[in-house]
């Protein structure tokens, strides 16, 4: 029995496990059917033509998690930004882990998606916003079908959430194989501001995959800095869907840290629903073995006046592939955007390939709209320049790579954050140097 | 006199009528519509060609029998029946003619409204025309001249009886029969075209050019153009065209294989300016070519093109850079007004070591038209230190069109550099603000900073053509360009 069939036939019996009102109910119904007729996306998608799940879907996925783990601080705490007070939403084999989390109900929601799909009370909230940003594709209406956990998040208006929200999921591997599909919804009200951190961490060798999906939604100036730092097992496959709708003069920022695992695509997905909105997407990938990320980008100009920034970083080694998918559509409406987009990468290896394909579709006429894409080498006679002043060659290389990604880490606002960014840099391109002098 | 703005200049680029819209009537000898096996024979045998042509069309047809239609290109349209079409065409007054004068007057006068006057071009800088009207090569001038030279340039038919060896070692192996769709249909129907040999070490002392004219109600042209400069040659090749104006759909789906060997160089221009449509979005000819180009080492190909007409254009002139330090480029304008819809750009498929490639591609967009660059540079793992260079500019005017830029690049070897650059914009107010601060009416400003996006491309052209492309650019956007 292939994934597929697996999944469609174990949808029933979840749904009976779980007592959910009709509304959630239909939802779900509806996505397996989406799920049912569309299948796994193949290669001959356009949107997939560089990526291939089939190795993935090999092999025997246990849907759902059947028991419940436990795992101490000490032994987990350096995937946390330990040293910085936050919130936290832990999930450790998709349960969640009550005494690693740190949740709030004061004056801001920093609590479970389980617990919003079930009380009364966020009944309003879930009708609004659960499933209103995700679009309709095979993988996330197979998220939308299974979805149960996950972290939900509401900032009332007039909120600043008084320190950064870190959700973390952990796979303990006692399973063969699993398959986690968390559910996370973001609601940010009027003029409110958060800091998210989300994190996937695989602790053996077992096989993981991933199929996340974020919805968020900011509202009237709200902003919100979002922060996925991926730097997995070479066994965890993550395919991490994430929309963003936002409204008038809101601020939404995404930086994608993309250092590890078997295989990462990131479908990032941004809606301007409003004038004067301005979307941030950066990224970093570093990859070696044979590691694959696949960035796939879209932000949708609806409205006029807006802006958007985007800026990937990549370098490749070993036998990795990057693939860049950015597109950027512009409305007849939406006079005046502004709309950047840069794609720079370096192959540092013979068997290393990047694939990248920057889209734009533009339908108005009074637009800005530019984006650049490269692939080249590290400047040799900045290299030598570095030898010559007696920096070893691994070295230079590194800080010449590091030098090259800063632009993405200048804009991350929390400063331990980058810090630890940077040891992940350092630690990735085998080399000990505090990149924070 | 009112102030000429960007409204003006739109409302006359939508009411601006085809100006090389006529028709001749020449009496023709047309095949019944649809194709099938027997049909492809008949064109065979009509052309006179031997046994191993026949086969290679009936190979070319079986495969493009279980072929679907691509629909992955940014163009919607009403699909062509493909059995509603006559597959052959040609002009009845033949045999050929030894001199211009016994050139069916009628036909003589329809180049002359195109401004291409035989006479003129024959003067005109010696540029050798291979005349096609409907499919049939009737004219061909300074054969001599080239003949002295060894160098052969005759239409396919021709060169398919006289130098069969020539045209069975390299036809198709650039665009092989299965290659697309439109490659097959062509490969099975080709009615003619024009082939070119250049020996070993000729400079070709003029440009060699050909007019593709789609004539006859109802009838498509399929036109097989075969280019081989053999070592160390150089050849500029220039092929133009425009086409009657009527209502029904016209096909168009040619194929133009160029085959540059060690040390040679191609130069291949384009003008292009069939019949776009109507205001209205009726009409217009479908233009889906496959232009290919194969460099061995140290050779060169140049694909220069000017798209002003065809209501939808399908076309991807390549260079596949095999040879090591060859070097492919490619120089694009593509105009699009009212209805029309352009999907071109160019694959750079690098496999030697040095090879380099530069893709320039200028969209102006106007009325309700959609112009989309689709380009593929692709860097296999042997080719080492492939440098490419890729730049896409749009231009639109108006808020009822769309420029799209789908760029593929994959780079699979480390010492690649690979650079691709795209803006949109329009026209900018203090542009216009700043030519007329200095006495420079909008009109002429327009026409000024038209001019000045598309410069890098027209450069490129050789001088005969500029001219010509000059004229077209006027048609499709007439009042910007002075």
């Amino acid at each position: 029995m292939d994934l597929k069939e697996k999944l469609v036939s174990s949808f029933l019996a979840f749904e009976n496990k779980v007592d959910l009102d009709s509304y959630v109910h239909d939802v779900r119904s509806e996505a397996i059917k989406v799920f049912e007729e569309k299948g796994f996306p193949s290669k001959k998608e356009e949107a997939w033509k560089y990526t291939s799940l089939n190795k993935i879907l090999k092999e025997d996925y246990s849907v759902f998690p059947k028991q419940e783990n436990a795992l101490d601080y000490k032994d987990v705490k350096k995937y946390f930004i330990h040293d910085i007070d936050s919130y936290k939403i832990i999930f450790i084999d998709g349960k969640y882990s009550s005494h690693l989390s740190e949740t709030t109900h004061d004056g801001i929601d920093v609590c479970l998606m389980s617990a919003a799909l079930n009380k009364p009370k966020y009944r309003l909230i879930i009708e609004n916003y659960f499933n209103k940003a995700a679009s309709k594709d095979s993988l996330s209406s197979l998220n939308t079908a299974f979805s149960s956990e996950g972290a939900y998040i509401h900032i009332p208006k007039n909120k600043i959430a008084d320190k950064p929200i870190q959700v973390i999921h952990f796979s303990t591997g006692n399973e063969s194989a699993s398959l986690l599909q968390p559910r996370n919804l973001i609601v940010v009200e009027e003029n409110s501001h958060v800091q998210i951190i989300e994190r996937h961490q695989n602790l053996t060798d077992n096989p993981v995959l991933t199929n996340s999906l974020t919805e968020v939604f900011a509202k009237k100036r709200a902003i919100v800095d979002y922060y996925k730092i991926q730097n997995d097992t070479s066994s965890a496959s993550l395919i991490d869907n994430t929309f963003i709708k936002q409204q008038r003069e809101s601020i939404a920022s995404v930086h994608t840290f993309a250092f590890g695992g078997k295989l990462i695509r990131n479908n990032l997905n941004f809606y301007q629903e409003g004038e004067r909105i301005d979307s941030i997407l950066k990224g970093v990938t570093i990859l070696s073995d044979k590691e694959h990320v696949d960035h796939n980008t879209l932000v949708h100009h609806i409205e006029p006046n807006c802006e958007s920034h985007q800026d990937y970083k990549g370098i490749f080694g070993d036998n990795s592939t990057g693939v860049f998918n950015g597109k950027i559509i512009v409305e007849k409406e939406a006079q005046k955007t502004n709309a950047f987009q840069s794609n720079n990468n370096i192959l540092v290896s013979d068997k290393a390939a990047i694939n990248t394909k920057p889209q734009l579709e533009i339908f108005a006429d009074d637009v800005k709209c530019s984006h650049g894409c490269t692939i080249g080498q590290l400047d040799e006679s900045a290299l030598f320049y570095m030898q010559s002043r007696g920096i070893p060659k691994k070295e230079a290389k590194a800080l010449l790579m590091y030098a090259f990604s800063n632009n993405v880490l200048s804009s991350v606002k929390i400063p331990e954050i980058k810090q630890r960014i940077n040891k992940i840099i350092a630690n990735k391109l085998g080399v000990d140097i505090g990149f924070d002098l | 006199m009112s102030k000429y703005t960007e409204d003006d200049l739109r409302e006359e680029l939508k009411t601006k009528e085809y100006e090389y819209g006529f028709y001749t009537d020449i009496e023709s000898d047309t095949f019944p519509n649809g194709l099938n096996e027997d049909i492809v024979r008949a064109i065979s045998q009509k052309k006179e060609e031997p046994q191993w042509m026949t086969d290679w069309r009936l190979e070319a047809f079986r495969v493009w029998k279980d072929m679907v239609e691509p629909e992955w290109a940014n163009v919607h349209y009403e699909k062509p029946d493909f059995q509603g079409i006559s597959y052959y065409s040609a002009p009845n007054s033949k045999p050929k003619y030894d001199s211009i004068d016994e050139v069916d007057p009628e036909l003589l006068a329809t180049f002359e409204k195109l401004g291409i006057s035989l006479d003129e071009q024959k003067k005109l800088a010696g540029v050798a025309m291979d005349v096609v009207v409907d499919s049939v090569s009737v004219a061909t001038t300074f054969k001599k001249t080239l003949g002295e030279k060894g160098i052969i340039f005759m239409s396919i038919s021709e060169a398919i009886k006289e130098h069969p060896e020539l045209v069975k070692k390299y036809l198709g192996t650039v665009v092989p029969q299965k290659d697309n769709f439109y490659a097959a249909l062509n490969s099975a129907v080709f009615s003619d075209g024009s082939f070119c040999y250049i020996p070993k070490g000729v400079k070709c002392p003029m440009e060699l050019s050909t007019y593709f004219r789609i004539n006859q109600a109802g009838t498509g042209q399929f036109e097989r153009t075969l280019v081989i400069a053999d070592e160390g040659s150089y050849v500029s090749y220039l092929e133009g065209c425009t086409a009657p104006s009527r209502d029904e759909n016209q096909l168009h789906a040619a194929v133009v294989e160029l085959i540059a060997l060690d040390d040679a160089e191609i130069k291949y221009s384009t003008v292009q300016n069939w019949y776009p449509g109507n205001a209205e979005g009726k009409g217009g000819v479908f233009n889906f070519v496959t232009k290919r180009g194969l460099c061995e080492k140290n050779a060169k190909i140049s694909w220069t093109q000017v798209e002003t007409g065809s209501a939808v254009t399908w076309k991807y002139p390549s260079c596949v850079l095999k040879g090591d330090n060859s070097v492919g480029e490619f120089y694009s304008i593509a105009v699009t007004n009212n209805y029309q819809q352009a999907d071109t750009g160019t694959k750079m498929i690098h496999l030697g070591k040095n090879t380099k490639s530069t893709i320039i591609s200028k969209g102006i967009s106007a009325g309700k038209s959609q112009n989309s660059y689709r380009g593929l540079v692709q860097v296999s793992s042997r080719a080492e230190n492939a440098r490419n260079f890729s730049q896409c500019d749009s231009l639109l005017m108006g808020n009822e069109c769309g420029a799209h830029t789908f760029p593929y690049i994959e780079a699979k070897n480390k010492s690649a550099k690979i650079e691709h650059e795209a803006t949109t914009s329009k026209i900018g107010e203090d542009q216009i603000f700043y030519c007329n601060q200095r006495g420079i009416d909008t009109e002429k400003a327009i026409a000024l900073i038209v001019n000045g996006f598309s410069k890098e491309v027209l450069n490129k052209l050789p001088m005969e053509f500029a001219v010509e492309a000059q004229k077209l650019l006027e048609i499709s956007l007439e009042g910007s360009v002075g």
